[in-house]
Order: structure tokens, then sequence, then C-alpha cells
């Protein structure tokens, strides 16, 4: 590590190596860091900080929702403190999306694996690498701090006016928060265009590309084109709140329904944004364990570029219930069941993968298939909500909140913990122990289906989502929901101690390919951890390689 | 110890359950309400909701068949093609039939849910005849409903504190029960116009088929007709702000005779007497 040999480095041509390498030390290495494992590792510490916190906001969310009445909401004057519930809603929905998911998969396994998959020394443009990851922390701040000033922001992630407009001080601060992670993630995603489409390895076409690379190109392309749009909105917000333009405010010739609009041009592109990175992973991870190439590879890297596509022409799916025109309504919903074609295509590809393979069930690939389950679950209660006229009945109430949960915390969050099993070994140079990960692995996914799927029950009664308290009746399917939160937070607890810092610290030092002979992409052959410089020279893929 | 309590608090609510069966204070039954362990919708209360229901009903199916399916291939490809049973890796990646069929049959089936869907859509959209309007507005925190073309009067409908509802209404569920009902007449159609004082509200009933985001600055147009008399219930569904969880919807439907007394009576106390009373109506009596 000291030393600035890659794996494949040629010792004896490179005399003058070493003092050219200048390899920083201490905190400069982190804060000036340049290095793309570096800033991968920063992004993923900073993704299982965010985690925790978000993680919190949802714990006390079940303490309050256990039991029918209000436990730990009440304001001083003995009635319900309603604001300071949705604060901490919107808390945990901007954290888990702006500051876990995205930084993790993109920035931590993005980062981390884009070039050594591809074979490139680092990204594009290392320094702009730094100040992405960099923006981040401040951005976090500026949210935690908007969520304790001027009363906090009790609007849900969504940010709708009128009410983001009746919001104190702390609105403001939100909103330069989304305006320095969005502008984190739009010099990420340009880095990760750039290093894509020009410093793949000689031999390497983009149809002989590993499909995390693929993943990670499509997520860039819709984060490229869908964060401006989110800039603009709540820029406009912003001056409606303090400059006395009237964007969204009626009373001044404004539509709050624009708002809703341009939100969700960026809101739908980006579920996308979360979940495609986590196809990618376990794209590899089937492959790996089932030693067999992937199964219909350029169908499922145009899967993913089909669902880019199509998701950016869905949008008022979201919006249903605000009085559009009915053929307007009619047009979305044929479009958003198109989206379940190409996704499809993956699931069932994933599962021809497994198909006729030499299975082995270690960790990663037990996370990889709860995936493609739990997925499928998330996703066909999305062709449910596609249809408008059954939309009605269930928008806004727990269903929804069970179905993007089911893509999301059981679909994106299972593709992280995929991801890390998988790569953890690579990153840190030693391997997890059996034990710790199955329990891990076993009381998550119990954990998350008790949380999870008894709210598509509440929804179906009509629970709507937002609430501090709900009618006696439904207290049932909610004390379950808890009792399973509670399970899952400490099962993720569990993680950090003994299969994070278990592995750090005991963990079984591992070779270059520790998975054997179905891990076939580039960041096998180099080392486990990798040397801080990789791929000096570059590496040559063969034309007949499989991808 | 949460147990316990949470067995109390069901006991209290069974009791008060059963209280408010036998009771009946009022004339309508209360229908409309949320039952412990409910898995599915509520029974539908009004044509649109029967059609939804029904949609939902086959995707339902659809969608519980495709899961079971998808982890039937999933259970069986780990137990068949196990690195124990299976050393040997098969080296297929293509199989151009496998393919286009896993293209198509989604398509097919999407094609069949379509249909149904679109005619839904269509016939939930807006109302045909429409007996009469009402313009549902929402406040922070209760709900307004004018009945123009009945008189133009206006009832506010704001939930009762849990002491008014111990006291008032006993048998209708906490977080639900308001002072004043949205009033509607049985088996009529309702256009419902709906718009928002101040900030997005979501007026719904489940069971009824129809969410309405209401929006400052815009109308909102849809249709109910509900079948029987009774009680109904819904909550605000678009997050509002610190009142968002205390302004439920009640409707309270009656037959129509009872119905053009209610009105009479509304029309009465907003001074809006009727129009034979020529006196009253050119010189109102509390100006």
């Amino acid at each position: 590590m000291a030393t600035a040999h890659g794996a494949t480095h040629d010792h004896g041509a490179h005399q003058h190596g070493h003092d050219d390498h200048h390899t920083p030390t201490g905190w400069r290495r982190y804060v000036y860091s340049t290095n793309h494992k570096d800033i991968g590792t920063m992004y993923l510490v900073f993704a299982i900080v965010a985690a925790l916190i978000g993680a919190t906001f949802s714990v006390i969310m079940r303490l309050e929702l256990m039991q029918p009445g209000v436990q730990y909401f009440m304001g001083p004057d003995g009635t319900p403190n309603g604001h300071l519930w949705n604060t901490v809603v919107t808390a945990h929905g901007l954290i888990m999306v702006f500051f876990v998911v995205m930084p993790a998969l993109i920035g931590g396994f993005g980062n981390w694996f884009v070039p050594l998959m591809i074979g490139a020394p680092d990204m594009a443009f290392p320094r702009m690498n730094n100040i992405s990851f960099w923006l981040l922390p401040p951005a976090f701040i500026l949210l935690l701090m908007s969520a304790v000033i001027g009363g906090g922001v009790g609007t849900g992630w969504t940010i709708y006016p009128p009410l983001t407009i009746q919001q104190g001080a702390g609105m403001d601060l939100a909103i330069f928060s989304l305006h320095l992670a969005g502008a984190s993630s739009i010099l990420g995603a340009i880095n990760f265009i750039t290093t894509i489409l020009n410093m793949r390895a000689p031999g390497m076409t983009l149809h002989r590309m590993p499909l995390f690379a693929w993943s990670i190109l499509v997520t860039a392309f819709l984060l490229l084109l869908a964060l401006p749009v989110l800039a603009g909105a709540i820029t406009m917000l912003l001056t409606d709140r303090n400059f006395g333009t009237h964007f969204f405010d009626p009373a001044g010739g404004g539509d709050p329904t624009l708002f809703l609009h341009l939100f969700w041009f960026f809101g739908h592109p980006e579920v996308y944004i979360m979940i495609l990175p986590a196809f990618g992973i376990v794209s590899h991870i089937i492959s790996t364990f089932a030693k067999k190439p992937i199964f219909g590879y350029l169908g499922m890297a145009y899967a993913m570029v089909a669902i880019g596509v199509v998701g950016f022409v869905v949008w008022a799916h979201h919006m249903y219930t605000v009085g559009m025109d009915v053929d307007t309504r009619a047009y979305f919903v044929a479009a958003t069941m198109v989206i379940a074609v190409p996704t499809g295509v993956k699931i069932f590809s994933w599962i021809a993968t497994m198909w006729g393979g030499s299975i082995r069930l270690e960790v990663p690939m037990l996370w990889a298939i709860g995936f493609i389950f739990l997925f499928t679950v998330g996703g066909v209660t999305g062709v449910v909500l596609a249809n408008a006229g059954v939309d009605y009945a269930l928008h806004n109430t727990y269903y929804v909140i069970a179905h993007f949960h089911y893509v999301l915390s059981l679909g994106a969050v299972f593709g992280l913990f995929a991801g890390f099993y998988y790569w953890f070994g690579k990153m840190c140079g030693r391997q997890y122990s059996e034990w710790s990960a199955q329990v891990h692995f076993w009381t998550t996914f119990i954990g998350v289906n008790l949380t999870f799927f008894p709210m598509h029950f509440s929804g179906l009664a009509g629970m709507p989502r937002h609430y501090v308290d709900y009618p006696d009746a439904m207290s049932h399917w909610n004390y379950i929901s808890s009792i399973g939160a509670f399970l899952s937070f400490g099962s993720t607890i569990f993680w950090l101690v003994f299969v994070v810092f278990g592995t750090l610290l005991y963990g079984r030092k591992v070779g270059a390919n520790y998975w054997g002979e179905g891990a076939t992409t580039l960041e096998w052959t180099v080392d486990s951890p990798p040397p801080f410089h990789t791929f000096e020279e570059l590496p040559h893929v063969s034309p007949t390689a499989h991808p | 110890m949460v147990g316990k309590r949470v067995l109390g608090i069901l006991g209290i609510l069974t009791t008060i359950a059963g209280l408010g069966v036998a009771g009946g204070a009022s004339a309508q039954p209360i229908v409309g309400v949320p039952h412990e362990w409910q898995m599915d919708f509520p029974p539908s209360f009004t044509p649109l909701m029967e059609k939804v229901a029904s949609l939902h009903d086959l995707l339902l199916v659809l969608i519980t068949v495709i899961c079971v399916f998808v982890l039937a291939l999933l259970i069986y490809a780990m137990w068949r093609f196990h690195a124990s049973r299976n050393a040997t890796p098969a080296t297929s990646t293509h199989n151009t039939f496998l393919e286009i069929a896993w293209t198509i049959i989604p398509i097919l089936i999407l094609v069949v849910v379509a249909i149904p869907s679109f005619r839904l859509l269509y016939y939930g959209d807006k109302a045909v005849d429409a007996a009469f309007t009402i313009k549902v507005t929402g406040h922070q925190w209760y709900w307004s409903y004018a009945y123009p073309d009945l008189g133009d009067f206006t009832v506010e409908s704001r939930i009762l504190s849990e002491a008014d509802r111990i006291k008032l209404k006993p048998n209708q569920p906490r977080m639900l029960a308001v002072d004043e009902e949205m009033v509607i007449p049985k088996g009529t159609v309702i256009r419902i116009i709906g718009t928002a004082a101040d900030s997005m509200h979501g007026w719904t009933v489940p069971g009824f088929g129809i969410k309405k985001t209401v929006i400052p600055g815009r109308l909102n147009e849809g249709w109910i007709s509900v079948n029987n008399e009774g009680y109904y219930f819904g909550q605000c569904s678009q997050i509002c702000g610190n009142g968002h969880s205390y302004m439920p919807i009640a409707v309270r439907v009656l037959d129509k005779p009872e119905f053009d007394k209610w009105v009479e009576q509304k029309k009465k106390s907003a001074g809006l007497l009727p129009a034979t009373d020529v006196a009253s109506a050119t010189a109102p009596a509390n100006r």
C-alpha cells in the first residue's frame, strides 16, 4: 500500500516510478484525495453514518406508530405535534434518498469498481471527484440543520408548495442542501460518463463492458438530465419564498401543480437512479455464484437503457389525483405499464443465469436472490398502482409506502448489502465471518418483510401516509410493522459491529480472487485490497472473453 | 409490558365497537370504517368502487401468480442447480425463443390489464347527469362543504375532541368523528368539485373509489353515488402541516326525504329562507 505498485505493474520497467506517485498520508490522504478508491471509501463511510441517522428516524416513527394514540409526539400544550412528526418523516426520506442510497451505490461502489472493472487507472477527473464527495457533508449538515431551525421542515420529501412556502427558515436550508447534493451528483455523473466512455481498457468495447459499469453509465445520464430540473424547481421555490415571485402561488398567477410536474420529472428518474446500480451489482453476483456468464447480456444492458429512457416519460403517474385531463392520465397509465417489460426481462434473465449453473449460496448470493424476489414483489405492486383507476383508492396510503419500500428498502438496500458482502474483501483485504453474515442476512430479511408486508394491508384498509396517529382498528398491522422495524434496526447495528468492525479487525486475509472461477471481471485480477494505484499498465481485454 | 398495554387498548376497542353496534344512537349505521386485521379494500359503497375492486381483484390474482412463479423458479434453481448437484455449469448465454417469450408474454398480460383499466379510468372521470354539486374545500385543518345548487349554504366539518366524541358520538371511532358531516342522499350521483384554501389536501373516502388532491387555485372534479345510508369515514390524504392527521372526512348518507329535510334546516339556519317568504327574503331579520 505504501509503495505505488499496481498488481500488473512491471517493476523493472519503471525505475522512476516511486517519486512520481505521491502518496499522501493521514488526514491529507482523504481530505485532498483524488484517488477513486479512497473517495469511494469515504462515500461508503458517509453513507453508513447517514444511514444510521436516517434509520434512527424510522425507528422513532415506528415507536410512535406501534400503538394508537400519540405517545411521544405530544406538544407542550398536550396536543399532538403533527409538525414535528412531519419533520421526522421528511428528514428520514431526504436522508435515505440523497445521503444513503445515492452516495453508497453511485459514489461508493461506483467510484470503487467502475475504474477497476473497465481497467482504468482512476476516474477521468480526479479533482472533480474530490469536490463531488466533499460537497456532500456540508449538504448533509444543512439538511440536519433544516430539521431543527425555524421549526423544521415538515413537508414530506416531495416538498410540495404551498406547504413548503409556509415553512420557516429551515426550508431554505433544506433547499440549499438539495442544491449542494444535486451539484455533487451532477459533477459525479459527468465524471462517470467521461470515464466510462473514454477510459475503458483496450479491447473493451461498450458491448463487452461489465453490467455494473453499464448500470452506472445509464444512472449517470439520468442524474445529468434529471437533477438540473430539480435544481430549477427548488430555486423557483426559493424565490417564491423569499423574493416575491409567484411561480407556484395561484394568488400571483402561479400554479402549485407546476412544481409537482417539475419535481416528478426529476423524482421518477430518481427512483431508477437508486435501483439501476443495484441491478448491475446483482448481475455480477448471480453470474459469479452460478459460475455462468450472465444470460442475455445485451438484453440486460439495453433493458437498463430502456428503463432509463422510459423512466423520463412516466412522471405524472405520481399525480393521478391532482386533476389532470383524463387523456393525459390514460397516456401515463400506458407508459408506466411499459416499464414492466424491460424489468421483467431483467428478472427472467437473472433466473436464466442461475439455470444450469453451479450455484453456491454464499452470502452475497443470498442477498442477490433476496433482491430478485423482493424487487419482484415491489415491482408488481407498482403495476397495480400504475392503473390510475385503482390508484385513486391507494394513492398516499400505506400501500404506496409498502410498494416503494419493497423496491428501495428491500430492493436497493438489498443490492447495497449484496455488493458489500461481494466486494468488502476486495476493499479491505479481509473476509467476513460466515456466521455473522448469515445472522445479519436472515434477521434483516425477516425484519424488513415483517415491517413492510403488513403495510399493504393497512394501505388497502385506507391508512393514509404522514399520519402520527390512526384509528384504533388499524393497530394490529402497525404493531407488527414496528416489531419488524426494531428487528431490522437491531440487525443493522449487529452488522456494523460484528460484520464491519469484526471483519476489519479479525477477518481472514484473502487473495486477489477469493470467489474463484465465477468471478471474471477485472477487479478480481488486482490484489485485495488493491494497491493505491491500479492498472498503471492497461490490461488488454480479449475479444473472445465473455463480458 | 407493551404487549399488555396493547391488549388493554384492544379490550377497550372491542368494547367500544360492541357498544357502537348495540347502541346505535343515530339513525344511520356506522358503515365506512376500518376493521381490525383488515387485509383488503373495504366493501364497495359506490358503483365506481365496485369497478375499482373488480380490477384490483384481477390484478391481485395476476401479481400473486407472478410472484409465486418467480419464487418457485428461484427455489427450484437454487435446489436443482446447487453446486452439490450440478458441479459443471452449463455455458449457454442465449435462447432466442425464451427471450422473445418473456418479452411478448408480459406485453400481452399488460394489454389484458390495460383494457379494463382504461374503461375504469374514463368511467370514473366525470359525472354524467349529476343531481347537484358539492364544492369541497380543504382548509388547515378542516373541511368545508358548499351546496351551491341547493341554496348555497356551507357546512364546516371539524374533528371532535375526544371528550366531545365520547359525549356526543360515542359509537363513532376515535380520529374519525366530526361535528358536522358532509350529508348526501343515497343512490344519487353527486358532482364533487374540490379546491383548497391554503395548502394542498386530499379528499377521499375508502370504499368510494375517489381521491381528489385539492389544490389552491385549481378545481378538481369527480363524482360519487353512495348506495346505502350510513356514516362513512376517510382521512386527509395529502400532507398539509400540523393538523394533517386530524382532519377526517365524514359523509352521512340519508334517504331522499330525510336529506331534503336536512337541506331545509340548513337553509333556514344559514338565513336562506324559502323564496315564498318574501318579507324575510328581502329584509333579513337579523341585519
